[in-house]
Order: structure tokens, then sequence, then C-alpha cells
């Protein structure tokens, strides 16, 4: 179980915020996109997120553009987690495509605070911030699979040389 | 019971009899991809196979960043040409085409009852043709090009009912913009949304296109209109293949029903910074603004450049704008050429480019400074999409931002026409 940092923001937070279009087609390296994550959203973010950090949003995170460098963005800037009310459906897919953990539960960002440290044990289902626990429905098994082989590029690459 | 349009589609795919919340692994018909073609080709070259399953159903056309801007995106589209001979990928279309949706559409691709998945979010538009289209990300579209099936969550299904006739002055954008503003931009997450009731056979194929294309701007999986004349005319020489309409059944069990009378719907504009933001034109009336942009897969066909050639011919831009119009496509770009549309347009003082994504993505081709602010027929206007994260996009119909244009603040275009 890891723990880090909470960096919360609001509602409807779209993929051009998180990672700029004007990127989407230049930037392919991941340190580099790394270090644009949320850079239009929140310019400070990726100067100083520490691995095991955890993106806490409101309701229908990630709308917008279908570019996976959304989700991946966050994902090599050590992102352990995002944690909102609601995601889009694009954003969704591809954050489990990504190996990114993506976790629906409005009463934890309601219940959680800015910069504090929580800590999210995924096999309970349980997220813990301070005295604070808050739990929610554990993934399917076959997104955790996708989520263990590190992706769905890794988890293809292994069904097609049939070892799943 | 009856089913949904995308749990007959779906199930049909599926061989099976399917209901909404339902998980289903399909082959799909077609897979388009764009510029980001080089993204997924470096994805599937992880895969570590050599050859696509069926090169087939890969359509890709090159259009965000076109020509090459910078030398990085000549590589990319190098790499990407490179590909498409080695895998004898025919479906290909340079830079001399057009926007990748309204190429897919011209092409024939677009067929009701197909299933067609892109890396774009706006693959949405097809649904304007009967068609069930939904955007997926890079890694998945290598994985299907490597594997030609994809699994699917069978969606619940919002249904938009609209009736009566829109007033002089409003258009299909003016409508989706209306309904984005009311229900939210994630109102259609994860969902279906069929646009019914009798206005809807009224739109014109152009328009069911951008009611289709915005559906993705309320979160929406795929868009749809029943298939009727005005698309098997309009396919009739353009169809790749034969295809099944598909229809939803009169007793289909619906999430909601939304229900518009568009005679009541006034010109409506998108502001900063989210395209739920929507306020009738009455109430910005008189706001500066720096650069319009007619144009883009939403607004960029015959109707929407006839519409502001109307307004603009004889007159001219405001000179304290600078007006960038782009039409879908080299077919859209040549029938204004015969028109003189384009003429018109030119002579008013517009900069024509050549057909492409242009400044909508905030690449290349009026890119905004810090401060500035865009007046666009687009379909997003999020923080930062059209160059500096402190510039400002305003969205609304070709008419509007035409008559806009003209004032070189937003106004209401009723009077112009
Ligand atoms: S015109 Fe704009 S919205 Fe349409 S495909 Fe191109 S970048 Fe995307």
């Amino acid at each position: 179980m890891k723990s880090g940092r909470v960096w919360k923001y609001g509602e409807n937070i779209n993929t051009d915020v998180i990672f700029p279009g004007k990127y989407t087609y230049s930037v392919l390296d991941p340190e580099e996109m790394a270090g644009h994550a949320l850079e239009d959203l929140d310019p400070d973010f990726a100067g100083s997120v520490q691995p095991g950090d955890v993106v806490v949003a409101g309701k229908n995170f990630g709308c917008g553009s279908s570019r996976e460098q959304a989700a991946a963005c966050l994902k090599f800037a050590g992102v352990q987690a995002v944690i909102a009310k609601s995601f889009a459906r694009i954003f969704f897919r591809n954050a489990i495509n990504q190996g990114l953990s993506v976790i629906k539960c409005p009463e934890a960002v309601d219940g959680i605070s800015d910069d504090e440290k929580i800590a999210i044990d995924f096999s309970a289902g349980k997220i813990l911030a301070g005295e604070k626990v808050f739990s929610f429905p554990p993934l399917p098994d076959s997104v955790i699979g996708l989520l263990e082989a590190g992706g769905l590029i890794p988890y293809t690459k292994k069904k097609l040389k049939g070892d799943i | 019971m009856g089913k949904t349009f995308a749990e007959k589609c779906l199930g049909h795919k599926a061989a099976k009899p399917v209901t909404a919340g339902e998980v289903v692994t399909i082959s799909p018909d077609y897979l388009l991809s764009h510029d980001n073609s080089a993204a997924i080709i470096k994805e599937f070259h992880e895969l570590g196979i050599p050859k696509v399953k069926d090169p087939k159903k890969i359509v890709i056309v090159l259009d965000h960043i076109v020509p090459a801007a910078a030398e990085k995106y000549a590589q990319y589209h190098k790499e990407i040409r490179e590909f498409i001979a080695e895998q004898n990928i025919s479906n290909f279309f340079d830079i001399h085409h057009g926007i990748c949706h309204q190429v897919f559409c011209e092409n024939g691709f677009a067929l009701p009852g197909k299933l067609i998945l892109g890396a774009d979010s706006h693959t949405t538009s097809y649904g304007a043709f009967g068609a069930f289209s939904a955007g997926i990300g890079r890694s998945e579209l290598a994985s299907v090009w490597a594997t030609d099936e994809i699994w699917l969550r069978v969606p619940e299904t919002l249904k938009v009912e609209m009736s009566g006739k829109p007033q002089k002055g409003v258009f299909a954008k003016d409508i989706i913009l209306k309904i984005i503003g009311d229900n939210g931009a994630g109102r259609a997450n994860y969902m279906s949304v069929e646009f019914t009731g009798p206005a809807a056979a009224d739109f014109s194929l152009a328009s069911r296109i951008v009611l289709a294309n915005m559906a993705a701007e309320m979160g929406a999986k795929n868009g749809y209109f029943s298939p009727d004349d005005t698309v098997f005319t309009w396919l009739n020489k353009r169809a790749r293949e034969n295809y099944e309409p598909v229809y939803s059944d009169s007793d289909a069990v619906y999430e909601s029903v939304l229900v518009y009378d568009l005679s009541e719907i006034e010109p409506q504009v998108a502001c900063p910074h989210t395209v739920d933001n929507v306020k009738p034109v009455s109430m910005l009336d008189g706001k500066a603004f720096h650069q319009a942009l007619i144009g883009t897969c939403t607004n960029g066909r015959e109707e929407d450049l006839e519409v502001a050639a109307f307004i603009l011919k004889g007159k001219k831009v405001h000179p304290s704008v600078r007006v960038l119009v782009i039409p879908a496509s080299r077919a859209e770009y040549l029938n204004a050429m015969r028109t003189g549309i384009l003429e018109s347009l030119s002579e008013a003082g517009c900069v024509i480019l050549n057909p492409g994504c242009g400044p909508c993505l905030g690449a290349h081709q009026g890119v905004l400074a810090s401060g500035e602010i865009a007046l666009s027929t687009a379909n997003r206007n999020f923080r930062g999409r059209m160059g500096s994260r402190d510039s400002e996009i305003y969205l609304a119909s070709p008419a509007t931002v035409a008559a806009s244009a003209l004032e070189g603040k937003i106004t209401d275009p009723r009077k112009y026409l």
C-alpha cells in the first residue's frame, strides 16, 4: 500500500488542461509527457508531484479528447491513482489501458482535502485518509488483469503469444 | 420489451441479444485514425507481431497538422506513409483530402448499422448515417489493429426528442449547444444518444453531423439518427459496401427522454472554458474578440460556408478581427470555389486555409496569444485549446460567427439573414 499527497481539483477536468492538444503530436517521450501533466490546469503540478501522489477530482474527470496521453502523462508523473466522482468514458478506458488506476468514489472526493496524505488499498477497496476510511467497489478481474500486466499493450502482447 | 439502437446494433455484431450494461467482445467494421497513427504504430510495434490483422478495415487520414508545420510532424507523417505501404493499407488519405471525419463520410465508410471505432473523440459523427461509432484511445486502436476485436459495454440510451421548426437564424449548432448547456457536459457520459422526433428528419445530413459530432461534448459514446432517404440517397454512389440499417424498437427502454421544441430556441454561444457554459447570443451581444474561425469537422460544410458567405458577401470583415475559413474537405473546398463562396469570403477579407484541422487544436495556422479571444464554429472551447492558456474561445454557429466578424463583436445573426 503506497501513500501520497492529494492534489484536489474541481469538476469537468478536461483532457486539454490535463495534456494540451498542441503537444499531442509532438511529445511522445514519457518523461517529457510527465513534464506537461496538468499544465493548463495547475502549472505547479508537474514540478512538484511525487511518486505515489493521488489526483482527486469531481464529476466527469477526463472529458473531451480521446488523447491517451491525458492518462499516460499522469502515470508517467508518478500518480498512483485518480479518484473522482465520475470519469469520462474514453478517459476511463485509456487510464486502464495505460495501467493507471481510476477509482470512482464520490464520498472520498467530498471527504478528502487538498494536500492531505492518503493511502489506497486496492485489493480491499479502501482509501485511508487519517481517521477516515472510504470504500470503493474493487475493480472487475478483467480490469485488474490489465492493470497488473501494466496496461493493454503488454496484456495484448501476452495474449497474442498465447500466455493468457 | 423493445431494444434501443445500441442494443440492437451491438447485438447483431455479437450475434446474440444483448441489453444495456452487458459487455460484448466484437469485431468492428472500420478503424479510423489520423496524424496520431504515428503513436499508434509505435504501440503496435510493441506488440511484437509483424502484420495488422485486417488492413481493409483500417482508414487513415492525415489532417491534424497538414502540411507538416515542423520537422517532427514531417517525420511522423513519413513514418505513417511507410507503415501504410508496408502493411498494404489501401484506405489512406494523404494531406490533400481534408478532415478525417468529413473524408471518412465522403468516401462511403460511414454506413448505417456499421460498428466504427476511431482514435478521435468526434468519431461519434457517423451516427448521422445511423452507424454505431465511438472514440477510443491509441493503444486500444493498436490492439484492435492486431486482434480485430474489442470489448464494449452496451450503453444505456438517452433519447432527445425534437419537434418544431427552428426560427430563422437558428441552426443545428445552436440546437446542440442549447441541449449541452441545459444538460451539462457529462449528461450523456457512457451513453448512446438517439436524436429523434419529427424535427430530426428535417435536418440536412450536414446538420445531423453537427449534432452527432457534438454528442461527444455531452460525454456520449455514440450519437444516432434513424437513417432515412436523405442518407440512402447520399450514399447511393458513395457506399463502400452493402449495409443493413438498424432502428430502435418503438417500445425500447431509455435512461431518459429530453424533449425540445426547436421553435423556442435562440442563437446560442458557448462561453469559456467549457462547452456547457452556454448563453443566448443576446446576453453576449457586443463582446469583442480577435480571431474568428469558420470551419472544422463541426461546421465546415457547404451549408455552413454558404451562410457565412451570404452574410459577408460584398462587405468587409471588421478591421479589428482576423477571420479564418477552413472548408472541411477538398470536396467542400472545390464546391465552395465553384459556387463563388470562397471568392465572396476572400473578398470580404477572410483568410482561406487548406482543408484540415488547422487552428482547431492550437498547433498551427492561427494560434492564439495570451489575452486573445476567439469566436469559433468548432466543437470545443477548453482552456488553451487554440494556443495560450490565457486565451479564450467562444463557440457559435457559422451565421453568428460571420455576423460577428462584420461587426468585430459578438452579434446576433438574425439581422443579417
Ligand atoms: S477539426 Fe478539430 S475537432 Fe475536428 S477532428 Fe480536427 S482537431 Fe478534432
